[in-house]
């Protein structure tokens, strides 16, 4: 993604968003998931009083630590960088942006910060109850912080509850439980929380198969596998029927992200799931030439209708009726949206003039007309129809990774969880030894979620009303350029710090608690 | 309730919660001065061990302190945080990255195989506690000596000075403000050392932090007085009911004597800082210095905030544009977003409860060398 950035300051400040949330999400899918874990083997170790499930909690939560560590000095920059790089947004959407960022300060960051201190050193100053009490709150918290931040992101994607001031020429919020309750953050936090349950299950599988294939700390791996296994079995099963839920909202809210993580530029009815494929990449909007150089369909027609709109025989749109329209489907494409979003700023500003000159009359005129279009505001800031378009490629491959090792995953757990249960899983090498990597195609996986997410609902900041080239701070490239390296080589210095602990501390194992 | 409050109440109770979090993190930022002091109070790796984790049983609070002021802020008045974060932009990208290099340290710092070695995580807590709180306090300093920007029709920022937020760090006002911020974290890093380690086997080291108590105590003072003084006489920015920005004399000397309550913040927060440190200092057994250094911090950064937004005052003035300055009023959220942040903000007397409670749980017993040494989660 990185490579095809040109040197304009907004796809410096794009690579560097996508930067630093790409390293922050490489830690916190784990610190969402593994958090509950510890949580359940301390609740083992503290109904069954038996202090080998303390040691393994303990053994657990140190990985947690070192994990949460790195977690929280990639999350910092995240909060900040909306100021930095994007101030022009900060200032748009403050009135509503601002509020879920610090609801997640005050009511979940706390509740982490003060507990992880009792979970860590807490063991000989406090009871044995409050100690487990304090640890469920550390996964309560960070995962309260994910359900905050997500509905944030969601309400870029599907910008409900508010409305544009003229007067101080950004969007005000209009009903914050429509932000909150919004159909599209509930399957984002779903998704995202399950997914990541189903991660850190991965990985106590894939270090506790390596325990398994060493011959050591036999007994430990096994009791954390049956927990991690029916956790993950569990988890993935939310995770896909979220998934599921998530893909419908985009079909209702971000069409455009639908049509490019499947590839499919006509729109057709009893649409196809494309199963897997090779996109065509000299393919453009509007020309005659195939999507795919190769694709192999689902073998059920009309999968993707039923995807996206529950019905096998509906109309799915592709890119180009959402970009050129389509009268018969009744589908404004984005040219025509273009001329009305143009005409919104064009009398945005007619508006202010009218205001600063006291000529009522006019102010009411151009507002009138405004309110009128205002509803297409950021398709007035594109340049060509075909801008409206995400990147095909990326997104697409990028999606079906997500959802073959999405689908590979509960196999997994299964094939865990049965030879744990028949007591054979130590001789089963075949199976451990894949499972050792299962972990590192969880991360692939999560983070080409996350590539879907954002890459797909390009060029939008705000979807449909705010694109990246208008929320920008006013800074030069060389300089957005500048911090992006000064990130990179901080993060991965300390990536390579945290792989480096982390499996020292792994091979140490439980006794070096 | 609280909606039928009118947006200039919620406006000023929301530049209160916001100075209330802020002048928090000051005195949270006992840890960033304790690692300022690391090297000169911790002379063998024990002692070292023992200050580190000593410290790092809080430091999240105080990060997770800095990053709600962030939040709330930008909820809040999310033109200031536009216009600051936008625009000061090197200021404030330097300041997180002292962040992000302090957040590993305390966990990886002696962990087997870290890459970096210990001496390396080491001073990145130095170059937080100090780099770091000195341009947080140059950062605070522009809210009275001004910035260089230029807010379009629109209300986006153009910054005018090439560089971007430093220029900050070049007024004696603001590097007064930052050094004195850096040396009073180093008192109250060591008052809170003093008060949170057991020393029966290593008193020596207690004897140094008790010293270094007055020491980096006395070496504020010079500037907390530059700091003071300047305020009292130099030109303010004042805004006019039409919300017209202008130059006015000694306007925040004026704000004090408008509010003597602010006055007798800021007067009773240096008392107590006093007391805190004669306590630590002039004492060989009282260890409650912390929290008189503590309370008087916050009282005197709730004067300073309060000095800059109360009083029709521009909190965020603009020296290149003063009509494109921020006050509490034209920088704000709508009374919508206001108001459902105050029923949100109604749960903060809550956190704080288990804050507390979680902090006398953690420390009614003094953190000993042998409860480090035997620890496997210890820093």
């Amino acid at each position: 993604m990185i490579e095809n950035v040109d040197l304009t300051m907004v796809n410096w400040a794009r690579a560097q968003f996508a930067l630093t949330a790409m390293y922050h999400w490489i830690f916190v899918p784990l610190t969402l998931g593994i958090t509950w874990l510890c949580a359940f083997y301390e609740t083992i170790y503290v109904k069954t009083g038996n202090e080998e499930w303390k040691q393994l909690a303990k053994f657990w939560m140190k990985l947690f630590g070192i994990n949460f560590a790195i977690g929280v000095a990639t999350g910092i920059i995240l909060e900040f960088e909306f100021g930095t790089n994007w101030s022009n947004y900060s200032w748009m959407v403050g009135d509503i942006f601002g509020a879920p960022l610090a609801i997640e300060g005050i009511l979940a960051f706390f509740l982490e910060a003060t507990f992880f201190a009792v979970m860590f050193f807490g063991w000989d100053r406090v009871s044995k109850r409050f100690h487990l009490v304090s640890t469920w709150m550390v996964a309560i918290g960070s995962n309260l912080s994910a359900v905050w931040i997500l509905i944030a992101n969601a309400w870029m994607q599907h910008p409900v509850g508010q409305e544009f001031n003229p007067d101080t020429a950004r969007f005000e919020m209009q009903n914050i439980m429509e932000v909150i309750l919004s159909p599209v953050a509930v399957s984002k936090f779903t998704h995202t929380t399950s997914s990541s349950m189903l991660l850190a299950s991965l990985f106590v599988i894939s270090v506790s198969s390596w325990f398994l294939l060493k011959g050591r700390n036999i007994q430990m791996a096994k009791r954390s596998i049956i927990v991690a296994a029916v956790f993950g079995l569990l988890a993935s099963g939310l995770t896909i029927f979220t998934g599921d839920e998530h893909a419908f909202e985009n079909a209702r809210h971000q069409p455009m992200k639908l049509a490019a993580f499947e590839g499919l530029y006509d729109g057709e009815k009893s649409a196809d799931l494309v199963a897997m494929g090779i996109v065509n990449s000299s393919k453009q909007p509007g020309d005659s030439q195939d999507s795919f150089s190769f694709a192999i369909k689902a073998p059920i027609p009309g999968l993707l209708s039923l995807l996206a709109n529950r019905s096998l025989g509906s109309f799915v749109p592709g890119i180009n009726d959402l970009v050129y329209g389509n009268t018969e489907e009744n589908i404004m494409g984005a040219a025509e949206k273009m001329e009305k979003g143009k005409l919104a700023i064009e009398h945005l500003a007619l508006y202010k003039k009218a205001k600063s000159s006291s000529d009522e009359n006019s102010a009411a005129f151009a507002l009138a007309t405004f309110d009128a279009n205002k509803e297409f505001l950021g398709y007035g800031f594109l340049e060509n129809p075909e801008d409206a378009v995400p990147p095909v490629g990326l997104t697409f491959y990028s999606f079906h990774i997500m959802v073959f090792l999405g689908s590979l995953f509960p196999l997994v757990f299964l094939a865990y969880l049965y030879f744990t249960l028949k007591g054979t899983l130590p001789e089963k090498r075949w199976l451990l030894g894949p499972g050792v990597i299962m972990f590192f195609l969880g991360l692939v996986s999560t983070e080409a979620g996350w590539v879907v997410a954002e890459v797909g609902r390009q060029p939008w900041a705000i979807e449909g009303l705010l694109p990246v080239t208008v929320a920008r701070s006013n800074l030069t490239a060389g300089t957005v350029q500048a911090t992006f390296f000064m990130f990179l080589v901080l993060f991965t210095v300390l990536l390579i710090a945290e792989i480096k602990i982390m499996t020292k501390q792994i091979s140490i194992g439980p006794e070096g608690n | 309730m609280i909606g039928s409050l009118d947006i200039t109440t919620l406006q000023q109770l929301w530049w209160l919660l916001c100075s209330v979090i802020g002048s928090l993190f000051l005195f949270l930022t006992f840890v960033q001065g304790g690692q300022t002091l690391l090297w000169q109070v911790a002379k063998t790796d024990d002692e070292k061990s023992l200050v580190v984790n000593s410290l790092g049983r809080k430091w999240e609070l105080t990060f997770t302190t800095l990053v709600l002021f962030g939040g709330a802020l930008f909820a809040s008045f999310p033109k200031f945080y536009a216009t600051s974060f936008g625009g000061a932009y090197w200021v404030w990208i330097l300041i997180l990255f002292t962040f992000i290099i302090q957040a590993v340290s305390y966990e990886y710092r002696t962990k087997p195989d870290n890459l970096l070695g210990a001496k390396t995580y080491e001073l990145f807590m130095f170059i937080n506690g100090s780099v770091g709180i000195l341009l947080i306090g140059a950062a605070v300093g522009t809210f009275f000596t001004g910035s260089n920007f230029v807010l379009s029709e629109y209300n986006l920022v153009t910054w005018t000075n090439p560089l971007r937020g430093l220029e900050a760090a070049f007024s004696l006002f603001n590097l007064s403000l930052g050094l004195f911020l850096v040396f009073n974290a180093r008192t109250l890093g060591a008052m809170y050392l003093v008060n949170n380690i057991d020393f029966s086997i290593n008193p020596e080291l207690e004897a140094r932090l008790r010293k270094w108590t007055l020491t980096s105590f006395i070496c504020s003072l010079p500037f907390i007085l530059y700091v003071l003084v300047s305020l009292l006489l130099m030109e303010g920015f004042g805004v006019d009911d039409q919300g017209v920005v202008s130059l006015v004399s000694r306007k925040y000397l004026g704000n004090l004597l408008a509010n003597p309550w602010i006055l007798g913040l800021l007067l009773a927060g240096l008392v107590l800082v006093i007391i805190g440190v004669l306590n630590t200092a002039k004492s060989s057994t009282k260890t409650n210095g912390i929290w008189f250094g503590g309370l008087g911090t916050v009282l005197v950064g709730l004067a300073v905030f309060f000095t800059a937004g109360y009083n029709n005052t521009a909190f965020y003035p603009s020296k290149a544009d003063l009509q494109s300055s921020l006050t509490i009023f034209n920088a704000s959220s709508t009374h919508y977003t206001l108001t459902a942040m105050t029923y949100v903000a109604m749960t903060i007397p809550f956190v704080l409860a288990y804050v507390v409670y979680v902090w006398w749980a953690m420390d009614n017993r003094k953190l000993t060398a042998d409860e480090v040494a035997s620890d496997s989660s210890a820093y």
